[in-house]
């Protein structure tokens, strides 16, 4: 059994209380329930008194409780993962729980309020269980103190306390009104592992009912009496600024209320602000199609005031950059230039990926209602706080004034970390005088410049005589951000040894793309450990395990960012479930293995031809992500990644030409679809008591390597150049 | 502006709109049925698909003129309890991860359903490939749509 210091104070759990309660009040229906069935609404009664037991937890009088979600919910299933850990120490029956989205209140959830990294389990592990674990121990003190006893006389199970010698029982619900007197005690004991009854067993989404019937969910569909909907236009390429706009034409339009030039630039940036596009034309309307038409009829004048880029531009920019760029990161182990001139077989590859948008497929939007002393924000949001720290700077609100709800989202992948949209709602609403819904087009959000960089960087290996790898560069340019990981594997597992990460710069902005640069860097040099191996004469997974036996008997240097034997162990996985060595009648595979997110990851990808087109079948991955909570919402999660890998790696990209994206919609930008994804994906995790760690990015970067690995199976052709469809002979296209 | 009457889930709805507003539209801000979600506006998503005349129809592409005297079928209208046999084999299977296209899915789901009870892999692929899951839930669409099948 652990214990922890619980750090909370009662004080700090009635505020978040109070602030997550105000979540109810807006009119939206935050209140869930936590089966996907009707068994709730059978077996518990809504209760008639709520008694808030701490700020995650509030219990009724009937025996229903109350857990509120404190992160952000982008489809990463959170809303239903976190509670659970909260219930499986509070010891209740999941069948009683229902799940509401706490508030932005980071003081009193003790907890970073994020999406992002891969990181809302691993970072609010210890905050949900000792919410869980208070919460119990005070109910138990309630009831030890009713009956004249102390807590070590009595259990619990599901909600219901038994005295151990004796007959007398009471349920949560009858004891919680007890409860809320008791002290919260300042030492708590959380459970072991292997007593965990709730996590480690797979629950139904708690929204899931609500998704299938289509009830109000997402921001887009947030709706407050007396709301005005808002459209934006930015600059149509990087490099051009707003002079002016037709504002007296546009204001006559049909249902616009209101159409004036907002200016959204914080002076002091936090990473998440916005970069490139501040001064915007803003259109305040009744309906989103008035708008839309409006949005139309814009005439405005932009003025230029950086190069217009375009692709070759960058393509160019990228290339001079691996020849004489300036390295900003670097690791070098032994003498690589004198290996490589000893080297008896020497093998360079480059590898290369373009600029990508999130496209979630719900486009940015937000509810702002600003006055001139408090603002009301409520959307689809990964970094609620940075928003609420920018919209104080920009507005000059002291925070405390400031509220953000976070609505269920329609994805994430890290396009909403950033703020812009958030405090352009703001803005549009303090300079209208009314609460507003911003909305985005599927064209705005596609060009606005939050894109994964572009990437390009050269592999290169050398093999000694009996076919060792004696040395191995890896050198990578980005715009704006190289994507090398020095100390990453392989560095440790090969002597001569040298990584440089040089950074370019572009006028196009960029940002956090579900893995950034990992999805990159595993598919460049998971396919290259493939083509080094093959050179060797080896398998290609005896190969990576012989490195990892390197990094475990004898490292290379300190400095080496993942564990050996944890990564040999999923590629050992993969190769046991996968049958790997067995040969297959008509089926092409390919392997790769990444670490990333602190979790890793090796899949088999496996690819048929059909009508002598390639086509993914099916994909294994062996998961190491620490202890799972929800292992079925976990596979799901990785099922994901891996088809989010495959897809874009083969069919996306974004390119431009005068400053300006060349695809702005669906019908030029290419998103992997339902035919062209495998049948089936099978996930194994290893058994872990490990704390959890990421799960939400891990499975998306070695499905690009192992990808590119099967193709060549298949096909005979290496693949070097991202989208692999648009840069394949044309006959070999999968799809 | 002109007024329209609609003819959704069985009941009648009379709106004043743009006589060019895409029907998506009037669902979302007219008349508050918001399970039909906007990802593109250009009928290439597939987020927005509502049955007409019991086919699977993108509304972002059918303007509000149009859509008079036919019978237009929300997901909202697409069951009493809302526990179609799609309905409930996406919640056996738990398909969603954000959720937001899955609505779209489960009623090009449920028109392929009825004209082809017992579909085929290709079947399953020409109906499906029209809307776009962003997470890339397709192994458990196929998987789900297989299920509401035996339902």
């Amino acid at each position: 059994m652990t214990k922890i210091r619980t750090h909370y104070n009662r004080r700090s759990f009635l505020k978040v209380s109070a602030a997550a309660g105000g979540g109810m009040l807006i009119g939206f229906s935050w209140f869930t329930g936590c089966t996907s069935d009707k068994k709730i609404k059978n077996k518990v009664a809504i209760p008639n008194e709520w008694f808030e037991i701490n700020g995650y937890i509030k219990i009724g009088d009937t025996g229903m409780v109350t857990i509120y979600s404190p992160n952000p919910e982008i489809g990463q299933n959170v809303r239903t993962s976190m509670p659970m850990i909260v219930a499986e120490e509070l010891d209740v029956d999941w069948d009683n729980v229902v799940v509401e989205q706490g508030a932005l209140d980071e003081d009193a959830f003790k907890n970073p309020q994020f999406a992002g990294g891969s990181l809302s389990i691993k970072l609010s592990w210890n905050a949900l269980r000792m919410a869980g674990a208070t919460g119990r121990r005070m109910l138990l003190e309630a009831a030890a103190k009713e009956w004249g006893l102390v807590i070590s006389d009595l259990k619990v199970d599901k909600g219901i306390i038994k005295e151990k010698n004796g007959e007398r029982v009471i349920s949560y619900g009858e004891i919680a009104s007890k409860a809320v007197g008791i002290e919260i005690p300042e030492e708590i004991e959380l459970k072991d592992s292997n007593d965990f009854k709730l996590i480690g067993n797979s629950k139904k989404n708690v929204d899931g009912e609500k998704i299938v019937k289509g009830k109000p969910l997402f921001g887009l569909d947030f709706k407050r009496e007396g709301m005005q909907l808002a459209m934006i236009q930015h600059p149509p390429a990087f490099g051009m600024k707003l002079k002016d706009f037709n504002e007296d034409h546009i204001k006559s339009m049909p249902g616009i209320v209101d159409a004036f030039v907002i200016d959204t630039e914080i002076k002091d940036k936090a990473w998440c602000d916005e970069k490139s596009f501040f001064q915007l034309i803003a259109i305040v309307g009744k309906s989103t199609w008035q708008l839309i038409k409006a949005k139309e009829a814009i005439k405005a004048n932009w003025e230029v005031i950086s190069e217009f880029e375009n692709s070759d531009l960058h393509a160019k920019y990228l290339e001079n950059a691996l020849v004489s760029g300036e390295v900003n990161e670097s690791r070098k182990d032994g003498d690589p230039e004198t290996a490589f001139n000893k080297a008896t077989k020497v093998i360079e590859r480059t590898y290369s990926s373009p600029f990508l948008p999130h496209n979630t497929l719900e486009p940015m939007n937000f509810f702002a209602h600003v006055t001139e002393n408090d603002a009301e924000l409520i959307g689809p949001t990964q970094t609620p706080k940075a928003l609420e720290d920018a919209v104080s700077k920009l507005l000059n609100l002291p925070v405390e004034n400031i509220s953000v709800n976070m609505t269920r989202m329609g994805g994430g992948f890290g396009r909403r970390l950033y703020t812009h949209f958030g405090v352009e709602a703001a803005v549009i609403s303090k300079k209208a005088g009314t609460p507003i819904k911003l909305i985005y087009t599927r064209e705005d959000d596609m060009t606005q410049g939050t894109y994964k960089p572009a990437y390009q960087s050269i592999y290169k290996a050398g093999l000694d005589e009996n076919n060792n790898l004696i040395a191995f560069s890896a050198k990578g340019a980005g715009l704006p951000e190289g994507p090398v990981f020095p100390n990453r594997f392989p560095a440790g597992t090969i002597d001569n040894y040298l990584a440089e990460k040089i950074d370019v710069v572009t006028n196009v902005t960029t940002g956090a793309w579900r893995a950034p640069r990992s999805h990159f860097t595993a598919g460049a040099e998971q396919a290259f450990l493939d083509e080094i191996a093959e050179l060797a004469g080896k398998d290609p997974i005896d190969f990576r395990l012989e490195l990892f036996d390197r990094a475990i008997n004898s490292p290379v240097g300190e400095n080496n960012d993942y564990d050996a034997e944890r990564y040999a162990g999923v590629l050992k996985l993969v190769k046991e479930k996968s049958n790997w060595g067995q040969s297959i009648a008509g089926i092409h595979r390919g392997v790769a293995a990444y670490f990333c997110h602190d979790s890793y990851v090796a899949e088999v990808v496996d690819v048929v031809l059909e009508n002598g087109k390639a086509k993914v079948k099916k994909v294994w991955c062996a998961v190491d992500c620490g202890i799972v909570i929800n292992p079925d919402a976990a596979i799901n999660m990785i099922q994901g990644g891996v088809i989010d890998g495959i897809g874009h790696a083969m069919y996306s990209q974004l390119t431009f030409d005068s400053g300006a994206p060349n695809e702005t919609n669906f019908d030029r930008y290419q998103l992997i679809r339902l035919s062209q994804a495998p049948d089936d994906i099978e996930v194994f995790f290893v058994d872990s008591n490990v704390d959890p760690t990421g799960l939400g990015e891990p499975g998306l970067p070695p499905a690009v390597g192992a990808l590119a690995n099967a193709i060549y199976q298949a096909t005979g052709q290496r693949v070097y150049k991202q989208p692999f469809a648009n840069n394949m002979a044309l006959e070999k296209v999968v799809g | 502006m002109p007024v329209f009457t609609l003819k959704i889930n069985n009941n009648t709805y009379t709106v004043e709109a743009d006589s060019d507003t895409p029907l998506l539209w009037v669902l979302r801000d007219h008349l508050d049925l918001l399970g039909t979600k906007y990802g593109c506006g250009i009928g290439q998503c597939g987020s927005c698909t509502i049955h007409v005349n019991g086919n699977a129809i993108r509304s972002c592409l059918l303007q509000v003129s149009q859509a008079e005297g036919m019978d237009i079928t929300t997901i909202e209208g697409l069951s009493e309890e809302g526990y179609h046999p799609v309905q409930q084999a996406w919640l056996e299977h738990d398909v969603y991860q954000c959720g937001y296209c899955q609505t779209g899915q489960i009623m090009s789901a449920v028109a392929l359903l009825k004209n082809s009870p017992n579909p085929s892999d290709k079947e399953i692929d020409a109906a499906m490939s029209g809307n776009i899951c962003r997470c890339g839930t397709y192994v458990r669409i196929k998987q789900a749509i297989k299920t509401a099948s035996k339902l």
